[in-house]
């Protein structure tokens, strides 16, 4: 066992090489947080670009800027990059830096998977991106429908299934990895009535990424066999059937989105109680209407198959099931409301999102209701106002809580602040576009424009609506380009912030001194309501923490290469897959690819790994946090 | 928490599998997985369902045809039996008896490549009838079905193998008890998929 002699949390200077080595070794679960944050950071940026290729060809009516055939590639990939390579992993990343934290844990429960949860996410995503460089990216929309699929010719569709098993893989095991942080890792008095609302909005995610992700490896793998050895599971005339990919795909792809839409909940209801300075507002009913949404999530995936011709009372089943979903979203919205009702508010860059998310999100549920209406969905099925609705909730609710969390949490991350006046300039220009570019597709819709149309007619009368929609689309890619300028400015000029930097912080994580010592809390915290940290700064204790224990040797994990390793290996056994019955050598390298990551699971479990123990007399002497 | 710590059957745990942290994560989180597993195998259950019997027309091959129960009883009874083993084996672990654990390990080890030997000539026999896996959407749901078990019995093979070989000379410590345990956890669902893959594929292809 590795002894540990001198510990610092304050940062030394540390050469880019070993700098790099830590990165890719790391399983501490606030460097794999920047990890998730940087990778989706650049998925988002790259689906960006797409969605900005999207609207400069529909800008116009007969526009020939992109063929019909990339723009079918651009529109899949945009929507796979920012569901599972960038909102997710964002997510992601909030959720490993504040989570363990939150709950008083020095890490969470399986920090060696924590890692190998991020290489197979961040694999995955690059392996899906190479299709544009290895023949073409996947044309069949982020649902892959399989009549279309099947008949895809090239990779495409085989870097789409193949990538997204490896990232799907990596999901699966950070959300086991969370259940059990969150259920066993507590500190003592973290009752789970007293768990922060983004701690249960985590917990119930995960509970969702459990259950909805094994449907979507089976379908995956049918997609797989299918396409690359030589199954019949959608192919009609070997009596295959294709409907089976739909239900499997939104077994999984209805759960998705409550997995994305949650945690934004979570910090939303973080920041309104921050920064009304007031505590949540009906916090039991949060929670249970957290949980009730987790479970009517499973139950509504076929109202994406109204069309598809169930039947009238499948259709009317699954339709009153969405529309009760509903009820404990509405039920939330009141309660942040309330929160702010009477509140001593803060107008600060993360509340500004906080409070631009309810009416846009509002406006996206209204819509989902209406869809809900089966038989009005024969009438907006695949078009436009299918579109404007699901950018609605995605990005007026998805995408406004990673932003609002980018500033929320930066300090704590980094332990720097972001400029509030180019994060409010940020917000406004990406929130008025945000309204510019989707609230007129409800209207492109209703006049009959369908989705996925690589153009249209002049004739057609949806030439200014489209013109204004991709206007709108401008604005939002200002937005971004200022939120870039201010990261830069804010990690070049690198001002520490130090503890508390809202001032107002009610939870544990903004009790903990900054920056974060890399082994969290030196003493196991004791908790002692909803809102701890507020409790005890009400108190006057100053060190804004009262102590479970007393002060003991810590157990930590070592570093690792073999995620890394394990994860380069079905990389490589990915290709071998997807060229095979092509190439002679597809078979050897896929047994090769298979071999590294089966040796590097045989390394890790032969190998004992104990991990290392700080010791007492170090951590009295460990002035980490203090500026 | 001394890992290495040596124990006697009177200090040895009630429990020791749940006495660390880090077992008491193990466990949970092995839990958590088999309940993902279930559905993973509720998926391939549904989509067999589906494409029982379904082929391109004139398809020759039928679950009334094609399946021969004596066979698969004999592999039932065989992985029941070394779901049972690795009962005893747990018990033995819990009673501090080593060497009782690995025996009884051995044994479900055997009984597994029995199944295992009873499954490949199986496959082999239906691919030799000309009901390979691109034969039908019957032939593609099956052969994934029941070979997704057989991949798990495979890995559940390898991990009790590695475990018995790398702790032979070691005896038990707080480390290696959660990894026996999960690795028995895993066993037994392996036995509970077939229990269901008898019902639904083999008894209600020939009898229902």
């Amino acid at each position: 066992m590795r002894e540990v002699k001198v510990v610092s949390s304050i940062a030394k200077k540390k050469g880019f090489g070993a700098t790099l080595w830590d990165y890719l070794t790391t399983v501490d679960h606030k460097k794999i947080a920047i990890l998730y944050l940087a990778a989706g950071g650049l998925f988002f940026v790259i689906g960006g670009i797409e969605a900005m290729l999207i609207r400069i060809q529909l800008a116009k009516p007969d526009n020939d800027f992109v063929s019909a055939g990339l723009f079918n590639e651009i529109i899949t990939m945009h929507g796979t990059t920012m569901i599972f390579l960038a909102a997710m992993p964002i997510l992601f990343g909030y959720m490993n830096a504040v989570v363990p934290l939150q709950i008083g844990a020095r890490d969470v429960a399986f920090p060696f998977l924590n890692a190998l949860g991020f290489w197979m996410f961040l694999f995955g995503g690059i392996f899906l991106n190479l299709s544009w460089f290895l023949g073409g990216a996947p044309d069949a929309g982020w649902t892959s429908y399989a009549s279309l699929s099947l008949a895809s010719p090239g990779h495409g569709i085989d870097f789409y299934a193949l990538g997204l098993q490896i990232s799907g893989a990596g999901t699966y095991i950070a959300g086991i990895n969370f259940l059990v942080t969150i259920i066993n890792m507590r500190a003592p008095g973290m009752t789970y009535m007293r768990m922060p609302l983004m701690t249960w909005t985590t917990f119930v995610a995960s509970a969702l990424i459990l259950f909805a992700f094994p449907p979507l490896t089976i379908g995956l793998f049918f997609m797989i066999f299918d396409r690359m050895f030589g199954a019949n599971f959608f192919d009609h005339t070997m009596g295959g059937n294709t409907i089976i990919w739909e239900h499997l795909f939104w077994i999984f792809g209805h759960p998705e989105v409550y997995i994305l839409i949650l945690p934004a909940f979570g910090i939303f209801s973080e920041i309104f109680a921050l920064f009304s300075r007031k505590r949540l507002f009906g916090y039991s009913s949060m929670v249970f209407a957290v949980v009730l949404i987790g479970f009517l999530g499973f139950m509504v995936w076929a109202h994406h198959m109204f069309t598809v011709g169930l039947g009238p009372t499948a259709n009317a089943i699954f339709a009153v099931a969405t529309m009760a979903i509903a009820v404990p979203t509405g039920m939330k919205i009141f309660n942040w409301l309330l929160t702010i009702w009477g509140g001593s508010i803060k107008v600060t860059t993360p509340m500004l999102y906080a409070l631009g998310f309810i009416p846009s999100f509002v406006a996206g549920g209204v819509t989902g209701v209406m869809q809900a209406a089966a038989p009005l969905d024969y009438q907006l099925h695949d078009s436009y106002f299918i579109v404007a609705h699901f950018h609605y909730v995605i990005v007026g609710g998805v995408v406004l809580a990673i932003l609002a969390a980018l500033h929320l949490y930066w300090p704590l991350m980094f332990n720097q602040m972001l400029s509030e006046k180019l994060g409010k300039w940020t917000f406004w220009f990406f929130f008025i576009g945000f309204h510019l570019t989707f609230f007129i597709q409800h209207f492109l819709g209703l006049m009959g424009m369908p989705r996925r149309v690589f153009t249209f007619g002049a004739n057609q009368g949806w030439d200014l609506f489209n013109a204004i929609s991709s206007f709108g689309a401008i604005f939002m890619a200002i937005g971004v380009i200022i939120l870039v300028v201010n990261i830069i400015i804010t990690v070049v000029k690198n001002e520490k912030v130090g503890n508390d930097p809202w001032e107002d912080g009610r939870t544990l994580e903004w009790a903990i001194p900054q920056p974060v010592p890399f082994y969290n809390f030196k003493q196991t915290p004791l908790v002692r309501g909803l809102d701890t940290f507020w409790i005890e700064k009400q108190e006057g204790n100053k060190e804004g923490m009262t102590y479970a224990e007393p002060l003991s040797d810590i157990h930590m994990p070592n570093n690792s290469f073999i995620p890394f390793v394990m994860t380069f290996g079905l990389f490589v056994a990915a290709f071998g897959a997807l060229y095979n019955g092509e190439k002679d050598w597809a078979i050897p390298v896929l047994v090769l690819g298979l071999a590294i990551t089966l040796t590097s699971m045989a390394v890790r479990s032969l190998k004992d790994d104990h991990g290392y123990h700080i010791h007492k007399e170090d951590l009295m002497d460990d002035e980490g946090g203090k500026k | 928490m001394d890992f290495n710590k040596k124990y006697t059957p009177q200090s040895w745990p009630d429990h020791p599998e749940q006495s660390t942290l880090e077992g008491k994560n193990k466990f949970l989180g092995f839990w958590l997985f088999l309940g993902g597993e279930t559905v993973l195998f509720a998926s391939l259950f549904a989509t067999y369902l589906a494409l029982k019997n379904k082929g391109p027309s004139g398809m020759e091959f039928s679950t009334n045809t094609l399946f021969e129960l004596p066979l698969v009883f004999v592999m039932t009874m065989l992985l029941l039996t070394s779901s049972l083993t690795s009962v005893y084996a747990m018990y033995h672990m819990k009673n501090h008896n080593f060497r009782g654990m690995q025996t009884w390990l051995a044994i479900t080890v055997i009984l597994g490549l029995a199944f295992l030997g009873f499954e490949i000539y199986e496959f082999n026999h239906y691919v030799h009838l000309g009901f390979t896996y691109g034969q039908s959407a019957f032939s593609s749901s099956f052969f994934t079905l029941v070979g997704t078990h057989g991949l798990h019995v495979v890995i559940g093979l390898g991990w009790i193998i590695l475990l018995m070989v790398r702790n032979a000379k070691r005896g038990f410590s707080l480390y290696n008890a959660p990894k026996y345990y999960t690795a028995s956890l895993y066993w037994h669902f392996i036995d509970v998929v077939w229990v269901f893959i008898f019902t639904v594929v083999y008894l209600m292809g020939v009898v229902g």
